[in-house]
């Protein structure tokens, strides 16, 4: 009986859905609980106490949300087009679980590992734009519409700065593949790549917030003017696919944040006489306690700033951060040729 | 030098951490929220809610239908008919009718009164089920009267005073 198990385990296969299922169901739990934890902090934020109903202190809250989206009718707009309304859902979801699959969670503990992992990665977050123009072109509304040109025109202005960050992390590690970045970074908590290219972690961590349509760049939704944006024709379960993976990406960015510039599953006690004390501690945990302080970071920006006007939003990005990005690359690049301190050599 | 203040500030991000700090403090302040149906904010005495018809101590009725506060209530909710009352001959009302879908709650009915008989009592949690229970009836309203005529007392006693 065991061997037949173990055979089975052996197929590549299942070996590969089974990692496939062991990433996305803490996911989606993750999203679920980030919703309830977006919700309290932004309460507590006001002076409020937030959900605190649904099962003690409202930790059901993300169920009973869930089954209410689930419940409700799906409702396609009349004049839509309905194959590509139901699709853009998909669309938008599926390039953000994909590009789960190259994240390393520990130094061997990894769904598929690309040596080209840095450039997956910056294909699958800009692929998801296409969900949100589907979206908004095919629910026939004006309002969905102007949400999804907003989205375009602002995901491209972002993704120029990101990807731009992007070139001084490869600069300094040498590499495309998230393990050799995060293994380029061992030593002590100053070796790190955020001291080297503390700007371009800043700019990339923002130009995430934008990238993801978070408060302060929400444009796209803007409830304030355009009701909800690229999704406001969207009830029921295909919203809820929408809410999924708009949470799903943020989660992906804070985890790709604590990749690239704070070190990964690597503990911030190496190198000091406390290391041996946390030695037992697994390298994910390092991971995910990174990622949750940045997502902490995006619910914190939410509760603080109010939304961006439109022309600000693009000043910001193209006469701002792809600015600094361009010179501090000339300064990543000047360091990387005199070997610069323990980051090059 | 404005501009390097500026630009200073602009690139620190000084102002926006800030803001962070503001939103950061009020997350760990105690929370102003009152949890309603187990926690419940102190009333005044003056709260105006569910209306009620009170009676005197020896249980005759107040109301005399001189019909004051059917003609002042702004929003017409009261509805009265009079006539002499079948044993003594004294007027009183045969129909005293309030439409609370009508009512606004501002009191004036209580104002006008000149036997303090059409009051607010503080009740304001109460519903209807059904079209038509929207209107309180005389029996109705001298029964809520008789149910809060303690505390009915007392807030009118408390609000003497200040008249």
């Amino acid at each position: 009986m065991i061997e037949m198990i173990e055979m089975i385990l052996a197929i590549p296969i299942v070996k590969i859905l089974l990692g496939i299922v062991s990433i996305l169901i803490p996911l989606v739990l993750a999203v679920a609980y980030t919703t309830y934890a977006e919700r309290k902090l932004i309460g507590y934020m006001q002076v409020r106490i937030g959900p605190n109903r649904v099962g003690p202190r409202g930790w059901f809250q993300p169920f009973a949300d869930v089954f209410k989206l689930v419940f409700k009718e799906v409702i396609v707009p009349t004049g839509a087009n309905k194959v590509m309304f139901l699709v853009a859902p998909i669309l938008f979801f599926g390039p953000s679980i994909a590009a789960w699959s190259v994240i390393p969670f520990d130094a061997e503990l990894v769904l598929a590992d690309v040596n080209a992992a840095v450039l997956y990665i910056v294909a699958m977050t800009s692929i998801g734009v296409y969900g949100i123009i589907i979206a908004g072109w095919a629910s026939n509304s004006k309002y969905a519409l102007l949400g999804a040109l907003r989205s375009a025109s602002q995901v491209i202005s972002y993704e120029l700065a990101m990807s731009f960050t992007l070139v001084g992390v490869i600069m300094t590690a040498n590499s495309l593949s998230l393990g050799d970045i995060v293994a380029g970074q061992s030593g002590h908590i100053f070796t790190w790549y955020w001291i080297p290219l503390f700007p371009l972690a800043l700019i990339y961590y923002i130009s995430g917030v934008a990238e993801t349509n978070r408060a302060p760049f929400d444009l796209p939704e803007g409830e304030s003017e355009i009701v909800a944006g690229f999704h406001v024709e969207y009830s029921g379960t295909s919203f809820a696919v929408f809410f999924l993976a708009e949470y799903a990406n943020m989660i992906l960015i804070s985890v790709l944040t604590a990749l690239f510039f704070f070190g990964g599953w690597l503990s911030p006690f190496q190198g000091t006489f406390m290391e041996s004390w946390f030695a037992w501690v697994p390298g994910m945990v390092w991971l995910l306690l990174k990622a949750s302080f940045w997502l902490f970071g995006m619910l914190w920006l939410r509760a603080t700033f109010p939304r961006y006007r439109y022309d600000q939003i693009m000043r910001l990005g193209w006469k701002v951060l792809i600015p600094v990005t361009l010179v501090w690359l000339v300064v990543v690049a000047v360091m990387a040729k005199t070997g610069f301190g323990p980051w090059y050599n | 030098m404005a501009y390097l203040k500026n630009l200073f500030q602009a690139f620190t991000l000084s102002e926006l951490f800030k803001g962070l700090g503001v939103t950061g403090r009020h997350m760990l302040q105690k929370k102003v929220t009152v949890q309603y149906p187990e926690e419940k904010t102190p009333q005044s005495y003056r709260f105006r809610g569910l209306h009620a018809l009170r009676r005197y101590p020896d249980g005759e009725e107040r109301c005399i239908a001189c019909k004051l506060c059917e003609a002042v209530c702004p929003a017409q909710a009261i509805t009265i008919e009079a006539g002499p009352r079948q044993d003594d001959g004294t007027r009183r009302t045969t129909r005293y009718e309030i439409d609370m879908f009508k009512c606004i709650y501002c009191g004036f009915c209580q104002e006008s009164c000149p036997v303090d008989s059409i009051v607010e009592t503080r009740v304001f949690e109460y519903h209807f089920e059904n079209r038509g229970e929207n209107i309180m009836t005389k029996q109705q309203l001298l029964a809520i009267g008789d149910k809060y005529e303690d505390q009915l007392a007392k807030d009118i006693a408390s609000d003497d005073p200040y008249r």
